[in-house]
């Protein structure tokens, strides 16, 4: 086989290759969904976070607008806050918007949805959502259930 | 018994004294890498041979794996209603872990015996003690560009491997099995993470390609001149990959998945 059939073969593979990345990254991974940035934060506070974890969706009548950017716990308020990153188009928001967790299925991972309120003025970047509505502890309903049975 | 304990020393020392030589191989190869730039010809003619002839195994093995993996994932699946999960069991399985594995023990399979045939039989015609006597260095004319090669080669042939490893699940999941083919690809899109999944199984096909193509070049330049010599030192190649692949392969998904958020 000659060197020029060789060398085009060669290149051929190469090309296959970064084609093969290209698609991983592409179609297989989450590159799509990523935050591209640019987007306004919302921080809002939660009695109980359960099980949300930073990366998870916040979305508005099932659809996702935006991802949980950070959650730590807040001494001064005794809660733990959750800061949000909210696509920059999305800018629609009312101040009196309320935020809950809810689980994906029944197993599934927690989000934050968004529901919003009938204020006239819009969430900027670094306002805190006042209406929050913590996750669902398994343990919570269980021993709730149980005290209910228990006193009647 | 005393016999025994011996011959495990000796055998140890062996182990030692192969792994140092072997390391002061790869540091001369590296430093070999450096004459490359100006001599491109070899290196394409290498991965030619390296990569472009490890292309029809690579296909219809990656191309198999995915059918198998659809196959067997679905069945395990419909017993929990969870069917529509299968591109994410498909594009998980082969992007972190048989993508990277499997193409590297093909690898030593197809290309690195070849590798080491080739060093081992230009050991034994004396063509490498030739140059040596032409004042050409046979590390940097004959080994560098075989180890860049594969070097350049291996995480190609993975990605290659998971992509149609993916399309071959998809054409056993959707087209034989009725799998919805937008769940298919869109719960795989929410699951697969580009950071944490598809750059440290590049990541992993990188170190496998390193090590591959080390063993191969060094089993070829270290065997014994003769044609017993080269034929152990082939399956010696493809052993000892294998026993490092798989073995880097644990101590790499302990680093990279071992902590769950």
């Amino acid at each position: 086989m000659n060197t020029r059939t060789q060398e085009i073969l060669v290149g051929l593979f190469v090309a296959a290759g970064f084609a093969a990345l290209f698609t991983l990254a592409m179609r297989v991974s989450n590159l799509s969904q990523l935050d591209t940035g640019g987007g306004y934060q919302v921080n809002a506070f939660f009695q109980n976070i359960g099980g949300l974890k930073v990366g998870a969706p916040v979305t508005i009548s099932g659809v996702t607008i935006g991802r949980v950017s950070r959650i730590w716990y807040n001494p001064k308020q005794y809660k733990a806050e959750v800061t949000m990153d909210i696509a920059p188009s999305q800018d629609y928001l009312p101040k009196d918007t309320s935020a809950s967790i809810y689980t994906a299925g029944l197993l599934g991972e927690q989000y934050l949805a968004l529901e919003p309120g009938g204020s006239l003025q819009n969430l900027k970047d670094g306002d805190v959502i006042h209406f929050t509505q913590s996750a669902l502890l398994l343990e919570e309903i269980v021993g709730d259930l149980l005290a209910r049975m228990t006193t009647k | 018994m005393i016999d025994t304990i011996r011959s495990l020393g000796r055998w140890s020392l062996n182990l030692f004294e192969r792994l140092g030589c072997g390391s002061i191989f790869l540091l001369r190869v590296l430093v070999g890498l450096g004459s490359l730039v100006t001599r491109p010809r070899l290196v394409v003619r290498e991965l030619y041979s390296v990569g472009v002839l490890s292309l029809l195994i690579i296909l219809v093995s990656g191309l198999f794996v995915g059918m198998v993996l659809g196959l067997q994932g679905f069945v395990t699946l419909s017993k929990f209603g969870a069917e529509n999960s299968l591109g994410v069991v498909v594009a998980l399985s082969l992007v972190r872990e048989l993508g990277p594995v499997v193409a590297a023990l093909l690898f030593a399979g197809r290309a690195g015996s070849a590798l080491t045939a080739e060093i081992g039989l230009m050991k034994a015609t004396e063509q490498l003690s030739g140059m040596e006597m032409m004042a050409v260095d046979p590390v940097k004319r004959v080994v560098a560009p075989r180890f860049l090669a594969g070097f350049i080669a291996m995480p190609l042939l993975a990605a290659i491997f998971s992509a149609v490893g993916v399309f071959g699940g998809m054409f056993v999941g959707v087209g034989l099995l009725g799998v919805d083919s937008g769940s298919y690809w869109s719960q795989m899109q929410a699951v697969v993470d580009l950071h944490a999944d598809i750059y440290n199984g590049i990541i992993k096909s990188l170190v496998f390609g390193f090590v591959a193509t080390w063993i191969a070049v060094y089993e070829g330049y270290d065997a014994t001149p003769t044609s017993e010599g080269v034929s152990r030192a082939t399956t010696r190649t493809v052993v000892n990959t294998a026993l490092a692949v798989l073995g880097l392969d644990f101590m790499l998904t302990a680093l990279m998945f071992g902590n769950p958020s």
